[in-house]
């Protein structure tokens, strides 16, 4: 989905308030949040691509203004409900007041192809791909192109496994882009490196 | 925020809504107290930035190392005993030199290899972060204190799977012939983010 998470690019945003030996946690109950989604994790109630889509899903207006960790908890919440281990309801009731949580989710989709296989030094273009459930490709590099720079172990494929859909695991590949090619006249000048999984490329012949 | 259906309720404050969840899954008997003890030791003894100071100490004295490292990441990190976590398949290495600066990122949350170079700090989590670092590097770095030559090229890792990436710093020439454990105390968190060099 093109949610409000995917912010690679957006421009408009303020200097990083950056400080040496920053603190990760600033709240106890940060702590919380950060060692409960772990433990769902675990058990198996929800798998890591459902609880970041579950974070990509949340309202723009709230996951614009919530904290890292809110945005944590939030998706934690969410996903207890969507597998039925509470009911909205019975949450606010103990929270004692309204408990945003994110907003329902699109069908996921399976691999697209058979299995490409790209090498070191291949050209490749980022699919047009446009899907309402969850990807992991950034906006920025749809529809580029850019050079295969190495190649990952075969992961779950986000877009199924978000979903309860199924599909075969598939590797990534460092693909590196150059800045001025992703915003032409509009990048200090870099190599961009993003990890793409085959589904998302086609090769350049 | 997005609560409609009840536009007199106020929303529950987020230590009220964390409680809520916990209360739930301490009744599904899931014990969220005694892992939250277990967690807690783990963010603040286990996953340090010194595991991953260790790695590029090693790295810096060990040719062997260096060369297992960048081949294998992932398995060479266990010779020094630490490990990664199951869905971490695949660590890339990424070595800055005199004329290359790698720095990662996550534009789309904010993943890292958190069990070798500690969990994210804050502004690396943060939209500003996350938004400008693919797009302005050479800004951005230099709001942050470092300065880079215009020569020096420079490499952005975004971390949009499950491969996790650390950056190599460059040997400061002064500390050539120093102990592994001597070494390791000068290596930053920051350093193995890219947002500094040594």
């Amino acid at each position: 989905m093109d949610g409000m998470h995917d912010l690679g690019g957006k421009q408009g945003f303020g200097p990083v308030r950056y400080a040496l030996n920053a603190q990760v946690f600033h709240e106890p109950w940060e702590k919380r949040v950060n060692a409960l989604y772990s433990l769902a994790v675990r058990l198996g109630v929800f798998n890591m691509d459902e609880y970041r889509h579950a974070i990509e899903r949340m309202e723009p207006r709230h996951y614009l203004s919530a904290s890292y960790y809110e945005r944590s908890l939030t998706s934690l919440a969410t996903l207890c409900v969507e597998k039925g281990l509470v009911t909205r309801e019975e949450l606010e009731r103990r929270a004692q007041g309204a408990f945003p949580l994110s907003m329902p989710s699109a069908p996921g989709r399976s691999n697209v192809s058979g299995p490409a296989r790209f090498k070191a030094g291949d050209r490749v273009r980022v699919r047009d791909d446009h899907v309402p459930g969850h990807i992991r490709m950034p906006a920025y590099i749809r529809g580029k192109t850019g050079v295969v720079v190495g190649e990952s172990p075969a992961y779950p494929f986000p877009d199924a496994h978000a979903h309860g859909v199924a599909a075969a695991d598939e590797p990534t590949c460092d693909v590196r882009f150059s800045a001025s090619e992703l915003w032409p006249n509009s990048a200090d000048e870099a190599f961009v490196h993003v990890g793409v999984f085959h589904s998302y490329l086609e090769r350049l012949e | 925020m997005t609560e409609h259906r009840h536009p007199q309720q106020r929303t529950a404050t987020v230590e009220q809504r964390i409680d809520a969840v916990q209360s739930v899954l301490e009744e599904r008997g899931m014990k969220p107290a005694e892992f939250i003890e277990q967690a807690n030791h783990l963010v603040e003894e286990q996953w340090v930035p010194h595991n991953g100071a260790r790695v590029v100490a090693k790295a810096w004295t060990d040719a062997a190392f260096r060369r297992r490292l960048f081949a294998n990441g992932r398995d060479a990190v266990v010779e020094l005993g630490l490990e990664m976590p199951r869905h971490h398949r695949h660590l890339v290495v990424l070595e800055n030199t005199p004329t290359v600066h790698n720095v990662i990122c996550c534009t789309l949350c904010s993943c890292t290899a958190f069990t070798i170079i500690g969990l994210p700090p804050d502004w690396y989590k943060d939209l500003e972060y996350r938004a400008r670092v693919v797009r302005e590097s050479r800004t951005v770095l230099g709001e942050m204190g470092l300065a880079l030559p215009p020569e020096m090229e420079i490499r952005v890792w975004d971390t949009t799977a499950d491969t996790r990436y650390m950056v190599l710093p460059v040997q400061p020439p002064a500390t050539l012939g120093w102990t592994e454990d001597k070494l390791a105390q000068i290596v930053t968190k920051e350093s193995m983010i890219g947002v500094a060099r040594l």
